[in-house]
């Protein structure tokens, strides 16, 4: 049994795998949930019947969860909060200026 | 099987020909349902639900064509509901009880890989609804080939337990596979019509695919020599199929008229 963590100490499920599916071609892939899976191909097809069945999807990434680097909450400070006060950043900042009559 | 009957017309044997095919669908999505809420895990449960719908799905098709064809007014539910074991003419093969996890993949396996060839011969017939149909029907075969392939390597080549579960599944069914490729007057007539498939021509490209992936699994092959059943075509069946009639069937033949309504 795996002794990785505290969360999974008593888990005798398959690993977990996090699942993104792609609605259209030429759209990006998006995070469609997760599942269980002993291995890459039967995650493949799991997602395919629990994320796909209803014509969601084009095309499917599987990746294991523990692959996935996330920033942790005590990051939010430092990573996000910076981003409160600087509106300018968005394009909706800006007004545009009317366009100007071209004299002739 | 030439006995003194009739001369069969194209219209009958089509007529028959569809229904065993819809009845062997039907029979296999009513066992593999039976796992629905029951899978060994959930994903797994989607899955096995998602097949028994296709099949489903498929007889429903294929039962609706068969009456068309017959041309007497009847519905496809006439053919489902109300008829007795002896009327229906599935393969021993999909009526067996689901067994364990191992036994409904190792069936799954067996149907799927045959289904495959016998979908890749039915895609050209000479009929273009009948094709178009199997067309369509195609795309969820070769999955179903896929997703059992893959846990007959898992399980064989996996723990001790599942080997030796999935070994003892396929040596019981063994028995009921030989009749997959039987064949008799109503195939004959169709195929010379080129409506029907010739089960025989791709019987050793099947073995060979159950051969290889039971190697690769590190499983034994059964004897294909053994002794094995028939009857099936004939109406003849275990004694599993009728308790899976009663159930099927028990509510509709309750309540004749009952509606969704």
């Amino acid at each position: 049994m795996s002794e990785k963590n505290d969360t999974d100490s008593n888990d005798t499920q398959w690993p977990l795998w996090e699942v993104f599916t792609q609605p259209r071609d030429g759209k990006p892939h998006e995070h469609a949930g997760s599942l269980h899976a002993p291995d890459a191909e039967k995650a493949l097809e799991n997602a395919r019947d629990v994320y796909a069945r209803r014509k969601e999807a084009v095309n499917i990434w599987v990746v294991p969860s523990d692959q996935i680097v996330a920033s942790k909450g005590e990051d939010a400070g430092p990573f996000f909060d910076p981003a409160d006060d600087k509106p300018y950043r968005h394009p909706q900042f800006y007004s545009v200026p009317r366009v100007s009559k071209r004299r002739s | 099987m030439s006995t003194a009957t009739k001369e069969l017309t194209k219209q009958e044997a089509l007529f028959e020909y569809l229904v065993r095919l819809a009845d062997d669908r039907l029979i296999l999505g009513h066992r593999l349902s039976e796992w629905c809420g029951h899978g060994p895990i959930l994903e797994e449960d989607i899955a096995l639900a998602n097949i028994a719908l296709d099949y489903i799905g498929h007889a429903a098709n294929l039962y609706e064509y068969a009456v068309e064809i017959e041309g007497e007014g009847r519905h496809r539910d006439d053919l489902v509901y109300f008829r007795n074991d002896p009327e229906y003419k599935n393969l021993k093969l999909v009526e067996l009880p689901k067994g364990d996890f191992g036994y409904t993949i190792a069936r799954q396996f067996l149907f799927s890989s045959y289904s495959y060839y016998l979908y890749q011969l039915l895609s050209n017939v000479e009929d273009e609804q009948f094709c178009g149909m199997v067309e369509k029907h195609f795309k969820e075969v070769k999955y179903h080939l896929r997703h059992s392939r893959e846990w007959v390597l898992r399980l064989g080549d996996g723990t001790e337990e599942s080997h030796e579960r999935i070994q003892d599944a396929f040596d019981d069914i063994w028995t009921y596979v030989g009749e997959l490729f039987h064949q008799d007057d109503i195939d004959e007539v169709l195929q010379n019509e080129g409506l029907a498939a010739d089960t025989v021509s791709f019987k050793s490209d099947w073995k060979d695919l159950v051969s290889d992936t039971l190697n690769e699994a590190t499983l034994d092959v059964p004897d294909w020599d053994q002794f094995m059943v028939e009857g099936s075509r004939q109406g003849l069946h275990t004694e599993h199929l009728g308790h899976l009639l009663a159930e099927m069937q028990h509510l509709r033949r309750s309540y004749p008229d009952a509606d969704w309504e």
